[in-house]
């Protein structure tokens, strides 16, 4: 389904900023803003949601934690028992020292890497993707708004041009 | 300005009176000749063994002469195998226990002092602009290095003066039977010690009270060069710290143990000094916010102390695996000693310290939210400086008392004592200039900060 968005362009992040907080206490809706580089309490000024990816980090260092017991104690104890350093492998709890530095690497290995691939999952990125990006010069140097249009097109406008756009187009956005 | 409340003045005050009486008691009750250790080694079989035991026989009262009888008969088995030395060693044992209740107890605070000042340095030399806002409660806590300090070198050199056992190698008997430590004898001489220790206190001190100089002139000068003053005699003390830090580890502490040595001990200390002060820190900024003081200081810079607790928790650990691993994996007899004594006769102190710095800390203050409640930090905070005493507690006591280890009126004396000390002398210098810097060029920024 199409939907009518009215993109306005900024080149500055203070004036982005502040155009964010006077279109949010109009009550429109911003559904995106593209930026080149990270724009420190932009999430906050959007009313995002506090991001939940920690708790599937901790969760993944768990997994990681656990893969690396259950790992060392069939590959060290159950399946090839050594005698390493005059200390035969006979339980996992008397051999556990020497398994701290697996068992930590696991778990950064597993909280890292899953948690980067959750958050290219979640952002919906994956290989091939044909980048959602509506300007380029938002790699460069320039920040885009993107409003729903509901009927409101004219009102918008002015608004936008108010707090500072360098530019404003309308278009159909295929979604 | 900050006024000490009454409260809190009294209450330092109880806390240092009966801490001088546990002391007290502690120093007159431990004995005097061989006869007087054993029995009291007999007697405490018969309330049970190490004290972990004590309220189980002591229950039944009516029982303690059963008790008494069964510790004689474990005792004169045990006799057989005793020789005299072995009496005196014991006897050692149990005068050295006031001794180093007191020891561990003043170290620890002292520790703390001198932790905060590492950290109040680095801030200086960074030039971070986070912190200044902090600046005022950490050279509060820094002041006490000077009584703390002198307290530690006069237990120092009470034990150069042989008014206790703590450090073996002091005593030119037990040198003149053992190589190793004639071998170390141009280090480890008691002249050579006390000029090292006056030497690593005086450079410390003069640090804190020229900084602080400079800190207070900054807020009345007109130009930034008190300031640029501050921030190289800090970069220059940091030098100096990292080289004598490491080797007061190596006299105060490792020496206990004179045969044994590790190489990463003086980060090891380091790392605990460091968390113990910074805890620190944000409890004393927190109960200041509580009292209506320091109320620019926001969650923020809460925030940022207790990750710093978060994360040289994870650090002290892995300095304290670093060590043990490669001790436990080498199974080289001469450095395994130091971990089978903790092993076999400090089981719970050993492992219960392990919890309460690593696994207590990790859980608790790895939500970044719970980083920001107040008094959330405080209860982590407590946990985390009891953990760390026990460290201390650990490396002191199995080379002064051995197995006649006890958390009893000594020990809790000495913390009642130098915790009372602490807070007396923190929050008196606290009173002396106002809590906020005024001039410092990164107040503004100090004042903003926010994640």
């Amino acid at each position: 389904m199409a939907s009518k968005v009215i993109q306005a362009l900024y080149n500055d992040d203070d004036v982005l900023m502040h155009a964010v907080k006077k279109v949010r206490a109009e009550h429109h809706h911003i559904e995106e803003v593209y930026t080149p580089f990270p724009v420190h309490g932009l999430d906050k000024a959007m009313g995002l949601e506090d991001t939940r990816i920690a708790i599937t980090s901790f969760m993944y260092g768990c997994l990681g934690l656990t893969v690396a017991i259950v790992m060392m104690n069939y590959i060290m104890i159950e399946d090839w028992p050594q005698d390493i350093g005059g200390k035969p492998s006979f339980s996992y709890l008397a051999n556990m020292p020497a398994f701290v530095p697996i068992m930590f690497e696991m778990t950064v290995f597993f909280a890292a890497h899953l948690m980067v691939i959750t958050f290219y999952l979640r952002s919906r990125m994956w290989p091939f993707k044909k980048a959602e990006n509506p300007d380029v010069r938002t790699t460069d140097d320039h920040f885009l708004m993107e409003i729903g249009v509901h009927d409101n097109e004219k009102e918008l406008t002015d608004l936008l041009w108010e707090t500072g756009a360098v530019e404003i187009n309308v278009t159909e956005k295929e979604s | 300005m900050y006024t000490f409340s009454n409260r809190l003045k009294i209450g330092s005050f109880i806390a240092m009176g009966l801490g001088l009486i546990f002391l007290a008691i502690g120093f007159v009750s431990a004995p005097s000749t061989v006869e007087e250790a054993k029995a009291i080694v007999a007697s405490a079989h018969g309330d049970g063994h190490g004290g972990g035991h004590a309220e189980a026989t002591e229950d039944h009262g009516g029982d303690q002469t059963h008790g008494e009888a069964a510790a004689h008969g474990k005792e004169a088995s045990h006799d057989e195998g005793h020789d005299a030395s072995h009496d005196e060693h014991l006897l050692h044992q149990l005068q050295n226990r006031p001794w180093a209740a007191l020891y561990v107890a003043a170290f620890f605070f002292f520790m703390i002092a001198l932790g905060v000042l590492a950290f109040y340095a680095i801030q200086r030399a960074a030039q971070a602009g986070w912190s200044p806002l902090l600046f005022r409660v950490m050279e509060g806590i820094t002041a006490y290095l000077v009584p703390g300090g002198i307290i530690v070198f006069v237990i120092l050199v009470l034990s150069v003066l042989h008014m206790n056992h703590m450090f073996v190698w002091m005593d030119s008997e037990v040198v003149a039977h053992d190589e190793l430590l004639q071998g170390k004898a141009g280090y480890l001489n008691p002249t050579f010690f006390l000029i090292r220790a006056a030497i690593f206190l005086g450079g410390w001190i003069f640090y804190r009270e020229y900084s602080r100089k400079l800190s207070l002139a900054q807020d009345e000068s007109d130009d930034n060069s008190n300031f640029v003053k501050n921030f190289r005699w800090s970069a220059g003390f940091l030098v100096f710290y990292l080289v004598t830090e490491s080797m007061m580890s190596w006299d105060w502490i490792m020496s206990l143990d004179p045969h044994w040595f590790s190489t990463l001990f003086g980060w090891y200390v380091f790392a605990s000094m460091f968390v113990s002060g910074i805890t620190v820190i944000a409890m004393v900024s927190i109960y200041l916010k509580s009292r209506g003081y320091l109320e620019v200081v926001n969650d923020s810079h809460i925030h940022d102390l207790a990750k710093f607790m978060f994360g040289i928790s994870i650090f002290w650990t892995y300095l304290w695996f670093a060590q043990f691993m490669l001790i436990w994996y080498a199974d080289i007899p001469e450095e395994v000693t130091y971990y089978v004594a903790r092993f076999q006769d400090y089981k719970l102190p050993f492992f219960g310290m392990l919890v309460m710095n690593f696994v207590f800390p990790l859980l608790v203050l790895m939500n970044s939210d719970y980083k920001r409640v107040n008094w959330f930090v405080i209860m982590a905070g407590i946990v985390v400086l009891l953990g760390h005493y026990l460290d201390i507690f650990n490396m002191v006591m199995p080379a002064t008392v051995g197995d006649q280890w006890h958390i009893g009126l000594p020990e809790i004396g000495g913390i009642l004592f130098f915790g009372g000390l602490f807070v007396f002398w923190v929050f008196n210098t606290l009173t002396k200039a106002p809590l906020l810097p005024k001039r410092n060029p990164f107040i503004e920024e100090s004042r903003h900060f926010h994640y």
